[in-house]
């Protein structure tokens, strides 16, 4: 579905990415973990075509990312942005309608349809208490949901992630992973998702891909990816202190979500 | 808005499809029936009134009988047919011509610029029509083409000259786009006025004439001038509207747009190139006109929310309701500059709205 091949991204000469090749298949869940500036943000954007490699390929089904209209790009993958400035006063539901724009008729604007899918994603998200607020008067963490509820109703086969949870507390960390892993049971939907959270990646994703300085280190299973040795070389961490932290997380699990 | 969104059970989907898009269509509608009927009175009252009075009733007779043939019996004056038909409706009808352009351009421009300041005249319009204008105004040719003034044509020409350098301009360096975009509109802009300040100041006697442009009115508003204007802010509005998605699609920045299937940049410069032409259309007919083009959109999207779809059109009748009554206003105090009017009605309303209302920048 997508792949990247031999792919190098550089910033005014300096090079973000390295020779990247990966893989992501229909259905899959990936999580991208790396320390700050590895370039998984970047490894994200060359994936959505935002970014074009210096050498190497994006195909997304096949073809070059490069020769799709975006039109056709925004109704194959949906990404949530990290954060988003909004100029004028808008709704949180005018704000999660703007994800069916890919599937509206140009000229008639949203259909009934879109309008469900609108309604759909923002019960499925949680959002219904938010209605007819101003998004800008929201708090950071409610702010990623609303964002994150606009690419769910964008409905697109592949959901695209940066840093989802970064804004969110516990309860609400937990809630959009365990929505994201409906997404990805229930409909199908393949995730990659940037982030920095071991515990949330590791519970969560039955595939990590490290990226470290540009390369990607390491691509598989939690327990092959995460070895001591690379918890200390890679992110500088005594591992200790990363398994002494896990225990706690499945505590926290049995929190009842809203 | 009301306490019913306090709502502490889960809502189910149909509760909330009713409550999506949370602003009724109905008021959509009710809003533009309210604007459309303004635009009526402010037709007939703008045909009516004046130096010399016009009753109503042979104001809609007159144009009953020279638009649709109907002969209700011939009660008035022909100079009375004189005054309605060839003065005042062709400047009722740039007036609101005009207006509505100013508004179009105006959502066009905060929506592409993502900037709540963003005006009509914002990339270099204004100053490059007013060098434009002094220009015809200094030079010793007289010319009306299609009688249309030289001082038209030249206005036209300065304004889109002034928005093509400021974009091309904007292109080269490392800034974000709409940074550049602005910064060079602002540069532009600033050379444009010392060469209309050199123009004044060349001018002599012309002075006033150069002057009388740049309040704006449309005391010397006829058909040729409406004949030219109408067709360029129509075709134009009209294919802005058409593109209302992509405006949509930037309310939560470039890259969100991309995401969301916009080609950014080849809107971005066809969008701006639509608005910089039904700017130019209107500023060269009726000089510069301050304010219809920054608030109308934002007293709309006050209403309706943000949706380009619902918030062009509305603002198009806003706008012409509002040019057209300010204009009127301006004939009755004595022919002053309509601009004045539009600043001193337009701005403590403005005002006292954006008091009552949160604002804010950052999503």
């Amino acid at each position: 579905m997508i792949e990247l091949d031999g792919v190098t991204v550089a910033y005014h000469g300096r090079p973000v990415l390295r020779d990247i090749d990966l893989t992501i298949r229909a259905g899959e869940r990936v999580a991208l973990i790396g320390p700050n500036g590895a370039g998984k943000s970047t490894l994200l954007r060359a994936i959505t075509g935002l970014v074009r490699p210096a050498t190497g390929e994006v195909r997304l089904d096949g073809t070059p990312i490069e020769r799709l209209p975006r039109s056709m790009i925004a109704r194959r993958l949906a990404v949530v942005p990290q954060q988003a400035a909004l100029p004028f006063a808008t709704r949180v539901e005018e704000v999660v309608a703007l994800g069916r724009l890919p599937h509206e008729d140009p000229i008639r604007g949203a259909r009934p349809a879109d309008r469900a899918a609108t309604a759909a994603a923002i019960e499925r998200v949680g959002l219904g208490h938010l209605l007819g607020r101003d998004a800008r008067e929201l708090s950071l963490g409610e702010r990623q949901l609303v964002l994150l509820a606009l690419a769910v109703a964008q409905a697109a086969p592949v959901l695209l992630l940066d840093e989802p949870t970064v804004h969110l507390d516990l309860r609400h960390q937990v809630g959009a992973m365990e929505l994201l892993v409906d997404l990805n049971d229930r409909d199908g939907t393949a995730i990659v998702a940037v982030l920095h959270d071991l515990a949330l990646a590791s519970l969560f994703f039955p595939r990590l891909v490290l990226i470290d300085r540009g390369r990607l280190i390491a691509d598989g299973s939690p327990a092959e990816v995460l070895t001591d040795e690379r918890i200390r070389d890679v992110f500088g961490v005594d591992p200790s202190i990363v398994r002494r932290a896990a225990p706690l997380v499945p505590t926290a699990i049995e929190t009842p979500l809203a | 808005m009301t306490a019913t969104t306090a709502d502490e059970r889960a809502p189910r989907p149909a509760r909330i499809a009713a409550r999506a898009f949370g602003r009724p269509a109905g008021r959509v509608v009710a809003i533009g029936i309210g604007g459309v009927v303004a635009l009526g009175t402010a037709l007939v009252l703008g045909v009516a009134l004046g130096t010399v009075a016009i009753a109503p009733g042979d104001t809609l007779a007159i144009l009953a009988h020279r638009l649709f043939g109907l002969d209700v019996g011939a009660t008035w004056a022909p100079q009375t047919e004189t005054i309605v038909w060839d003065l005042r409706l062709p400047r009722v009808l740039t007036a609101m011509t005009v207006g509505a352009g100013l508004a179009v351009a105006g959502t066009a421009f905060q929506g592409l610029l993502r900037n709540p300041l963003a005006d009509p005249y914002v990339l270099g319009t204004a100053s490059g029509a007013a060098l434009g204008a002094a220009i015809a105004v200094v030079i010793p040719i007289r010319a009306t083409i299609l009688g249309f003034g030289l001082i038209h044509a030249f206005a036209f020409a300065g304004a889109l000259a002034a928005v093509f350098t400021v974009y091309r301009l904007s292109r080269i360096g490392g800034l974000s786009p709409l940074t550049s975009l602005l910064l060079t509109g602002y540069a532009v802009g600033s050379l444009l006025a010392a060469g209309l300040a050199m123009a004044m100041y060349l001018s002599g006697a012309a002075l006033r004439q150069i002057f009388a442009y740049l309040l704006g009115g449309f005391d010397t508003a006829g058909w040729a001038q409406l004949g030219a204007a109408l067709p360029l802010v129509a075709l134009g509005s009209g294919l802005i509207l058409l593109r209302a998605r992509s405006l949509d699609g930037l309310l939560l920045g470039e890259e969100a747009a991309v995401h969301l299937g916009i080609d950014v940049r080849r809107e971005r410069a066809i969008m701006l190139a639509l608005a910089s032409l039904v700017t130019a259309a209107a500023v060269a007919v009726s000089g510069l006109i301050g304010f219809v083009g920054l608030v109308v959109p934002h007293l709309v999207r006050l209403a309706v929310g943000p949706g380009a779809r619902r918030v062009l059109p509305l603002a198009a009748i806003g706008g012409a309701a509002l040019l057209a009554f300010a204009d009127l206003a301006a004939r009755l105090l004595g022919e002053i500059p309509v601009g004045v009017v539009t600043a001193v009605i337009g701005a403590p309303f403005f005002l006292s709205l954006l008091r009552r209302t949160r604002t804010g920048y950052e999503l």
